[in-house]
């Protein structure tokens, strides 16, 4: 049977965790239907038919449908999920507010985060912070999965030509209502798909000093992050944080400044093919997931590898 | 008005997990245990909103073993009313949890259901969502701040780009995440006296509900270890490993 992935997307454009679902998809069955949920999103809807892999665009295409509310999608989901064996959706944000709420209007369990294929009933996933990895059977008639990102590779965004089906049935729930949204502004590459990521912690000492490390982000193509003691401290925004309540991210360079390496910052980050510390504390946690360490004061260590790089 | 809070009873963050030998769980024998960070919050919010005059009750619910009535006693020793223990095994799935508090909420009549976003142990982040659904209520998820007004309650959330705000009908449920609070820590005297605050102890057939699950651990493995990286001496040879080693910089 058919894979469904609800789309992950702003109206405007499908994100690239919805590329990176697919190929989870591919890995259960061949034939992988993509769910476009939004208001005025036709863009998307080409996008995503596009994509390899995919072989039928569903869209719904209606005002309710604006901010992809849960209470609104996951009926709809649930509607249109007698067709289908799997659903999943990636574990952003949006696809953790919606799925449960699906799997619990068709009572089944949801297996969340999951980072590994294993066949198309048994899957992979983090456990404890990512200190354990459990691997789950489910013998549920619709296994719904979030899927984490970074556990498979981006399907390519082209050389795809789904066909399309309009779903006409409008939800609309009278008691959620959105009120408004306050984005992050960056023209930096989004941290959950950049190949390259420098963060901060605590040691910044506090938001000013983080421009030091735009210096560096720009001249490596680099998105900026945070550990959470960071944004605690105010120094940033909390979309940059990294970690088990934050982002997870992997990408192949990962160069954490100032940043102890707590439990809690290395859940959202150890799966970086290399990892740089620079801190000054050299019994600091961070040192012993690093592949290379340097024991330095950032305050002179940063804007020296800006220069050199 | 009235609030009921999920608190669950996990590991302590602070502790570093063993994977058992067999690999078929987490060691948990002779290890810290502590409530869930998340419900710490949401029992805070709560006691909050009770301390505003907005609510009126704060009841506590574990579903669990035994000894998740510590963590119901904790709760009140922070300022909940009153606790009710679900008396199950430990580790039940998401979706038994939720139809049992979602029960619980119905016969409470909570006007606002309060729960963590995630627990630290399972990580799943989806009971707050089922209960919801389960219920047919509105939810707002991963709250950093909730304004309750005129039977709304007004909650921004924290979403992958930024914040957002949404507006929802009560009942309904919220779940709490890091930025939403700082919760207290008890007083001795209020840890005695919760100790003589009501706990009432219900299992799954006093609510209805049938438990199980489809879901079976296969194996419960230690991720895989990073070999040990080394220390460079200058920021020099920093960029020169990262170039020539590991190529990863061009």
């Amino acid at each position: 049977m058919s894979v469904l992935i609800i789309a992950e997307h702003d109206n405007k454009s499908l994100k690239p965790a919805t590329l990176n679902t697919v190929t989870a998809a591919t890995q259960i069955d061949a034939d992988v239907h993509v769910l476009v949920v939004g208001f005025e999103c036709q863009t998307v809807v080409e996008q995503a038919s596009q994509v390899a892999g995919v072989t039928k665009v569903l869209v719904a295409d209606n005002a309710a449908y604006e901010h992809q509310l849960a209470e609104n999608v996951s009926k709809l989901v649930a509607e249109v999920a007698s067709d289908y064996e799997h659903i999943l959706a990636p574990a952003t944000t949006t696809g953790k507010n919606t799925l449960p709420r699906v799997a619990a209007l068709l009572n089944v369990a949801q297996l969340s985060d999951v980072i590994k294929v294993e066949a198309a009933d048994t899957f992979v996933r983090p456990i404890y912070a990512g200190n354990a990895i459990a691997t789950v059977k489910t013998t549920d008639s619709v296994k719904v999965l979030t899927i984490r990102t970074t556990g498979f590779d981006a399907a390519a965004s082209t050389g795809g030509n789904a066909e399309r089906q309009v779903l006409s049935q409008v939800i609309a729930s009278d008691r959620s209502r959105f009120v408004k949204e306050q984005l992050a502004e960056s023209d930096r590459p989004e941290l959950t798909a950049a190949s390259v990521i420098i963060s901060g912690g605590r040691g910044m000492g506090n938001g000013e000093n983080f421009k030091l490390l735009e210096g560096v982000a720009d001249k490596l193509g680099a998105a900026i992050g945070a550990s959470r003691a960071a944004v605690d401290a105010g120094f940033v925004p909390n979309d940059l944080q990294v970690g088990q309540t934050g982002k997870t991210v992997a990408p192949d360079l990962y160069i954490a400044v100032g940043i102890s390496g707590a439990i809690q910052h290395l859940a959202g980050m150890k799966d970086s093919k290399v990892i740089v510390a620079i801190n000054k504390d050299e019994d600091a946690p961070i040192f012993q997931v690093a592949d290379y360490g340097l024991v330095a004061d950032l305050f002179d260590a940063v804007p020296e590898l800006e220069k050199s790089l | 008005m009235k609030i009921l809070v999920s608190v669950k009873r996990v590991i302590d963050y602070n502790v570093k997990v063993r994977v058992k030998s067999d690999h078929t769980a987490v060691d948990l024998t002779n290890v810290k245990m502590s409530m869930n960070p998340f419900c710490e919050i949401a029992v805070e919010e709560a006691i909050r909103l009770k301390e505003k005059g907005v609510a009126s009750e704060v009841v506590v619910v574990s579903v669990g073993s035994k000894s998740c009535q510590e963590t119901l006693r904790t709760a009140m020793a922070l300022g909940a009313d009153r606790a009710i223990q679900v008396e199950t095994e430990d580790g039940l799935d998401s979706l038994s949890v939720a139809k049992l508090i979602a029960k619980v909420a119905q016969d409470e009549a909570a006007d606002l259901v309060i729960m963590g976003k995630q627990a630290i142990d399972s990580d799943n982040n989806q009971t707050g969502q089922m209960v919801a659904a389960l219920l047919d209520y509105p939810q707002a998820t991963f709250a950093s701040e909730v304004v309750i007004e005129n039977g709304e309650a007004k909650v921004t959330r924290e979403i992958d780009g930024g914040l957002q705000t949404l507006a929802i009908t009560l009942p309904a449920v919220v779940t709490t995440d890091l930025r939403l609070n700082e919760p207290r820590f008890a007083s001795l005297p209020n840890i005695m006296k919760a100790k003589k605050k009501p706990l009432d102890v219900k299992t799954p057939a006093d609510l209805g509900v049938e438990v199980g699950s489809k879901v079976s651990i296969v194996s419960v493995t230690p991720p895989p270890q990073r070999a040990g990286g080394i220390k460079v001496g200058s920021v020099a040879e920093l960029v020169d490993k990262l170039k020539n080693e590991a190529k990863v910089v061009s």
